[in-house]
């Protein structure tokens, strides 16, 4: 008897502790499936004629960041700033993937804010993202030296997100021996 | 005027109707129909990673018109309905895939509608077997020379 007195409490508590669990649950934060594999090949168009283009093969033995950024997208100007200084720093060589943008808005873009890639290849038909499964930009990839995919930062690299956890993942991949 | 109606009618229920055509551009179409045909089918089951509630299908987003012309690709290079969708699924996860398959991490969602019915059933059980006590047990009416000795006692009381 006592416990049928209880049980809409005991409902509702379970109820909210169903809520409070699926709503700190971020349905934009989607896991990566691809952590631990190694980086499809790509060949990617420059985006100024004075460029190369940025392909696979520039990665080879380094551990680094392949950012995936465009002029269209807004939160890309937050991350910028700590870019350029990873950049200025040479902290750490990142190369960009000018996703969905029409080649002179990238270029313009990275001329009015500055460029802090070694190389920038443009992605306009989503091949690469896809292979990389990019859902939105800003996406940034950490690459070890054997050019497998070690992590996935979904939205800006602010400074908080380089100190507390793409610094030290970098560290460690840097220490890697390679076979 | 009933033709008026009738017409006005018909208009309400083709809106109602499911859009044939989704967000498909007329570029995108294959030449091949029945290649379409299988493109479209694959399409409606693969989530939009940027709108998320919406298929490839039917979402106007940029990257799930690139999703849909890559579907069309790998279908024109011999992929089978599978591969295509074994293809996104290595990329993006089962979150891709809008209806989830069967398997270990998933049971409980499949299965938690059987185990909720079977639960509310249980409960019916329960409270259908309290009530049949609760009537057995309830007070049975007084006889008639309990009635009479009922009454006898307040006419003395008064």
């Amino acid at each position: 008897m006592k416990f049928s007195v209880f049980s809409p409490l005991l409902i509702m508590l379970g109820i909210g502790a169903g809520f409070a669990i699926s709503l700190s649950n971020d349905p934009h934060t989607l896991p990566s499936a691809l952590i631990d594999q190694p980086l499809p090949e790509f060949d990617l168009p420059p985006i100024r004629t004075e460029d190369v283009g940025f392909s696979r093969a520039d990665l080879e033995g380094q551990v680094a960041l392949v950012n995936v950024f465009a002029s269209w997208c807004v939160a890309c100007r937050i991350e910028h700033p700590t870019l350029m200084r990873l950049s200025r720093e040479k902290r750490i060589p990142v190369y960009g993937v000018d996703w969905k943008d029409k080649r002179e808005d990238g270029a313009a873009w990275l001329l009015a804010f500055g460029d802090p890639y070694e190389l920038v290849g443009e992605d306009q038909n989503s091949k690469l993202a896809i292979e990389l499964g990019v859902t939105g930009a800003p996406e940034t990839y950490v690459i070890d030296k054997t050019g497998r995919i070690r992590y996935k930062q979904i939205g800006p690299i602010t400074e908080d997100v380089w100190n507390d956890t793409i610094e030290p993942l970098v560290i460690a991949l840097e220490k890697e021996v390679t076979p | 005027m009933k033709r008026l109606l009738l017409v006005a009618f018909s208009l309400l229920c083709i809106g109602f109707l499911p859009s044939p055509v989704g967000a498909v551009l007329p570029d995108e179409v294959l030449p091949d129909p029945v290649l379409e045909a299988r493109a479209r089918e694959i399409s409606q089951e693969l989530r939009c990673v940027v709108c998320q509630n919406q298929s490839i299908d039917d979402s106007n987003a940029d990257l799930a018109r690139d999703m849909r012309v890559l579907v069309r690709d790998r279908l024109v290079a011999g992929d089978t309905n599978d591969q295509v969708k074994e293809y996104l699924v290595a990329r993006y996860g089962n979150f891709v895939l809008l209806r989830p398959p069967v398997q270990t991490d998933t049971l409980l969602l499949w299965l938690g509608p059987v185990l909720f019915l079977f639960a509310a059933f249980t409960g019916f059980a329960f409270y259908l077997r309290n009530a049949k006590e609760e009537i057995i047990n309830a007070p049975r009416p007084l006889s008639s020379g309990e009635e009479a000795l009922l009454k006898r006692v307040k006419e003395n009381a008064i």
